[in-house]
């Protein structure tokens, strides 16, 4: 521990005393504040002695730990000290960058936004205060454990609940600026234009509250259902194309939402395609069926099976051999060894898959707006709340209450049906790595149901680029690779030259989901990590704040975002850091949720005999758990790269001319009316994407359960 | 540990890699179409040598944005979008005067500069009116509507397509200039009238231009020039000013309310104003009508000389308090009033 502590002290005062402590004009990485350490880039000491004296109240904090160090006799009484001192050094740090000179502020001082020593300084303080605390015999006494917390509860009460209670607030505002009350909050959370069953007694319309819910619910059971035929096809048949119908599942994520709502139009749309066709043939009506519910949750079904599948695969793949083979040693069939056996083992990520489609669903944006038609939802009245003819923050957050409402209440009934069973069954032991097979009935199921889909899904790829190469999509279909030029043109004369008007975004693009997804894996599986392994006080408050960032639609995180980091002490806007932070903390709950149901498949044992061998929480983690997680890190990594990638309502308040992203270019096309361009970009952009996940498939690799993964002769 | 302090490199690698745009540089929210801010953007480079960044979002988007952001904008100049957004930022003192001379511009621009006391100065104007599929139209047997009033016709029930003003700056626009144009009452009759006639109301105001050009609906109202735009794109159809007169959107620019790049921000509104810079909308196909009287006009643009407009009274009609007014009576009057919306 004291070492530990000590190194913190080190690294710390080192943040403090030599790192510019604001944000530096240009860039960290460009080191050009080297040249300014004695003008604006000074450290926190340089301020300090420059007449900033609050700058001096961090460093007590590094003072009484050093001291606690060098006196301490009883370990209990060092550690008590230490935490003392470095949550004492953290909350004057935090109350000297709020308080002094900000719109907070109590005091007058120049305080502008906080920068790399800032950041050194407050991660050392939270980590002496951590090691402190392990010290006292919390997570069994494990450093690594404790500072692993911190770190996440940290991260996350910066970057989620500090923005978000800048818009959830306005929920209690009373009309006419007369400032803050429960007063207005009830009349309008229970209101009859949220809440309104008119679409069920058969008079006028349903409120968007009640249509979110069914939708969700619609689409959380259909991805769950089809993800899980698509895993059994993969896992429990010997289907003969196998990489292909890979390809196939994974295309609709990789995909602009708007881009599936169009082609959806041009198949099934009055003037569709497919329309016309029955149409001709039978002497149909053509109807604009597919503009309401039934046209959302098609377009969802194709945008979110995905990751039900992804979350599935890795868990069916996880159920053991052996139990399966006890179970037909037992003289049980093939139905009842699923009914009974492999299928009660698949419940956590059953209940990972219904609960991430319920909230995808919720949260989705592009699809309702695009064929949503009269058929309102949450997130997009949430929407015009904020950008309609009437701006109404207050009636945003009250929306985005209701959907939280909804999203905590799935996340407990997802809880209740797992249960506290136990469902691991990586145990280390040998098996024989024999599938069961499954019965023809559920078999033929699968076949019927997911091969249709992935057909489906074709067709309407098929479609997407087909429309990229020709002159009017739906009209004119003569060839022609002027889209492409357009947005991707390169001249090649004294070097090479990107001019296409896309190339700026797709770059930024690229760099920014880059850099994001490693992280959002990282910040997620370590919390999945710590939610199945480690038992710690707070534990469920803590699994469900996790959550919270992706259950709130986009456009009330971006706003949030704006509000809380456009002034000093944290001040992001307008660069591509805010992006990244965004997409990490918006994405993770897809690690999180995937890598708790991974996780809980791995028998403790294999941690504890690991640890019995004298290796270290740390070491086990990165060498007994992670190789094992395979799955579930290409998952968390491809999703999350993904997401950086495809999504549009927060973004849309966050990019900055410097840090634009290809969404936002995309929808200012379609917008426009040019859907040549968008569509020639988003096929150049699913591609990207397929080889990106192709290569990190390739890289990763798969784990290695058994010696070998086969299924039973049928 | 180890694990911890590699990930908190990490995180610190990531977090100031990125980090601040750099400063002189003129930040300019375009609610334009793209090609015009990019070409826009280029041009006032090579005039001015000011080094200038452009970002395009909707009114409303960059609204929510600029009103997060006040007192400490990230933001320069907004440039383009219909006007009424504008005037709200003008009223709200999040943008502030300009300070350029717009004598030489056309009547409309300088009535919304002294309307806004000099913080909105009128860019462009655009006509309301109606589109219809020729194809579906000649399919189903039907006329092509001539006026407002025809738009109320039983034979087009479940033809119709229009935004929803709640959301829609175009669809306040129409509900706005029918108002003005038969009287409150009057207006909202035959509003209620056309609202049977109406299969869906759409969030977005040129989402019904695009869905007749598609053949997914037969007649939807909005702007003139999105229509040009979808008609030149080769979509079969045609566009009518309706004949009792129409009313239309003066688009604006406006100069953010404490920015650190004034000087810049003003030479930019100098820039969009004069007749070379409008002038070369043609290049990219601009079909609005732009302010300055000298400047190239695209042959195709609706000409406001031709077409019969009200005398649209932006003070009345853009004040917070009419609008909620008129948008309570339309859910109330026009859209609860059901018709044939489809669920």
């Amino acid at each position: 521990m004291r070492r530990t502590a000590l190194t913190w002290v080190v690294v710390g005062l080192v943040g403090w005393a030599l790192l510019p402590w604001y944000l530096v004009s240009g860039g960290f990485w460009r080191f050009d504040w080297i040249l300014h350490l004695a003008g604006d880039s000074r450290s926190a000491l340089g301020w300090a002695l420059g007449g900033r004296g609050w700058l001096w109240l961090p460093a007590l904090g590094f003072a009484g730990a050093a001291l606690t160090l060098a006196l301490a006799r009883t370990q209990l009484g060092a550690a008590r000290a230490l935490v003392a001192s470095g949550a004492g050094g953290l909350a004057l740090l935090i109350g000297e960058a709020n308080l002094v000179g900000t719109r907070f502020g109590l005091f007058e001082g120049e305080n502008p936004g906080l920068g790399a020593g800032a950041l050194v300084t407050a991660a050392a303080l939270l980590f002496i205060t951590t090691t402190g605390i392990s010290g006292l015999g919390k997570g069994r006494g494990d450093a690594f454990v404790t500072g692993l917390v911190g770190a996440i509860v940290a991260l996350v009460a910066t970057f989620v609940f500090y923005p978000l209670a800048f818009i959830l607030v306005r929920a209690f505002e009373l009309k006419g600026g007369a400032g803050f009350g429960i007063g207005e909050f009830f009349p309008r959370f229970f209101s009859s234009s949220v809440w309104g069953i008119g679409c069920l007694t058969g008079r006028g319309y349903c409120g968007p509250a009640l249509n979110s819910l069914l939708l969700g619910l619609s689409t959380a059971a259909g991805t769950t259902f089809m993800g899980l035929m698509f895993a059994l096809i993969f896992t429990r048949t010997a289907f003969p194309a196998k990489k292909f119908l890979r390809v196939l599942t994974v295309l609709p994520i990789i995909t602009p939402p708007f881009v599936i709502g169009l082609a959806l139009i041009l198949l099934f749309g009055r003037s569709g395609t497919i329309t016309e066709f029955f149409a001709w043939a039978f002497d149909w009506e053509k109807t604009r069926w597919l503009y309401g519910f039934k046209g959302v949750w098609l377009a969802q079904m194709l945008s979110f099976t995905p990751i039900a599948f992804l979350v599935l695969i890795g868990v069916v793949e996880g159920v053991s051999p052996s139990m399966e083979e006890a179970s037909q040693t037992l003289d049980a069939g093939r139905w009842q060894t699923f009914r009974y056996v492999s299928f009660p083992l698949m419940r956590p990520g059953i209940a990972n898959a219904f609960l991430l489609g319920f909230i995808e669903s919720l949260a989705d944006f592009g699809n309702p707006l695009v064929l949503g038609g009269n058929f309102n939802v949450l997130s997009t009245e949430i929407y015009f709340a904020i950008v309609g003819t009437i701006a109404d923050p207050a009636k945003a957050a009250i929306l985005s209450i209701t959907l939280l409402t909804f999203t905590l209440s799935a996340f407990l009934a997802q809880r209740f049906w797992v249960g506290k069973k136990n469902y691991a069954t990586v145990t280390g032991k040998a098996d024989s790595g024999r599938h069961a097979a499954l019965n023809a009935g559920l078999r033929w199921t699968a076949y019927l149901v997911a091969l249709p889909w992935a057909a489906f899904t074709l067709v309407l790829y098929a479609l997407i680029v087909f429309g990229s190469f020709v002159k009017l999509w739906g009209y004119d279909h003569t060839f022609t690779l002027e889209h492409y030029i357009r947005g991707f043109k390169i001249v090649v004369r004294n070097g090479i030259h990107f001019t296409g008007a896309a190339w700026d975004s797709y770059f930024t693009t690229l760099a920014i989901s880059g850099l994001a997804a490693p992280l959002t894996a990282a910040v997620g599986l370590a919390t999945a990590y710590l939610l199945v392994r480690q038992k710690f006080a707070g534990k469920q408050a803590f699994e469900f704040s996790t959550m919270l960032s992706f259950a709130i639609p986009g456009t009330v995180i971006g706003v949030a975002y704006i509000m809380a980091f456009n002034f000093p002490p944290i001040e992001l806007t307008g660069t591509g850091l805010i992006l990244i932070v965004v997409f990490i903390f918006r994405n993770m709950p897809v690690g999180v949720r995937g890598g708790i149901a991974a996780m809980s498949q791995l028998d403790a044992s294999l941690d504890e005999a690991s640890i019995t061998l004298g290796a270290n929480s740390a070491t086990t983690l990165r060498r007994v758990i992670l190789p094992l997680m395979g799955p579930a890190i290409l998952a968390a990594l491809t999703y999350s790269f993904v997401r950086a990638i495809t999504s549009v309502s927060a973004v849309i308040f966050l990019v900055s001319a410097r840090h634009n992203m290809a969404t936002s270019f995309i929808v200012g096309r379609v917008e426009n009316g040019e859907y040549g361009i968008a569509i020639a970009y988003a096929t150049v952009l699913i591609v990207t994407m397929l080889v990106v996940i192709l290569a990190m498939q390739l890289l990763i690799g798969r784990r290695t359960l058994r010696r070998a993964d086969r299924v039973e002769a049928h | 540990m180890k694990k911890t302090l590699t990930l908190s490199v990490l995180a610190l690698a990531a977090s100031l890699g990125t980090s601040a745009a750099m400063a002189q540089t003129l930040n300019v929210v375009c609610s334009n179409e793209q090609a015009w801010c990019d070409l826009m953007a280029q041009n006032f480079e090579i005039e001015t040598g000011i080094d200038v960044a452009v970002v395009r979002k909707s009114t409303g988007e960059t609204l929510a944005q600029i009103r997060a952001e006040a007192g400490n904008p990230k933001v320069d100049v907004w440039w383009g979008g219909t006007g009424d957004p504008h005037l709200i930022a003008a009223a709200e003192d999040l943008t502030q005067p300009s300070g350029v001379d717009v004598s030489g511009q056309l009547g409309w621009s300088q009535n919304m500069t002294e309307m806004s006391g000099g913080k909105a100065v009128g860019v462009h104007v655009g006509l309301l009116g109606v589109i219809y599929n020729t194809e579906v139209l000649a399919e189903k047997g039907l006329e092509p509507p001539a006026c407002w009033r025809d738009l109320a016709k039983p034979e087009y029930v479940g033809e119709i397509q229009v935004a929803n003003p709640n959301s829609s700056g175009t669809a306040y626009t129409e509900l706005a200039t029918l108002v003005q144009l038969f009287g409150e009452d009057e207006g909202f009759k035959l509003l209620a009238e056309i609202g049977k006639n109406v299969n869906q109301y759409t969030k977005s105001g040129s989402a019904p231009g695009k869905a007749t050009a598609r053949g997914e609906n037969t007649i939807a109202i909005g702007f003139m020039h999105d229509m040009v735009n979808l008609k030149k794109q080769g979509f079969p159809v045609e566009i009518v000013a309706p004949c009792e007169g129409t009313g239309y959107e003066v688009g604006a620019v406006s100069i953010i309310a404490g920015t650190p790049n004034l000087d810049a921000a003003k030479k930019w509104v100098e820039y969009v104003i004069s007749a070379p810079a409008q002038s070369a909308g043609l290049e990219v196909g601009v079909f609005n009508t732009p302010s300055n009287p000298d400047a190239a006009k695209d042959p195709d643009a609706p000409d406001p000389a031709s077409v019969k407009l009200i005398d649209y009274d932006f003070e009345t009609y853009g004040a917070s308090d009419t609008r909620a007014r008129l948008l309570e009576r339309w859910t109330a009057e026009v859209k609860d009033a059901g018709g044939v919306i489809e669920e």
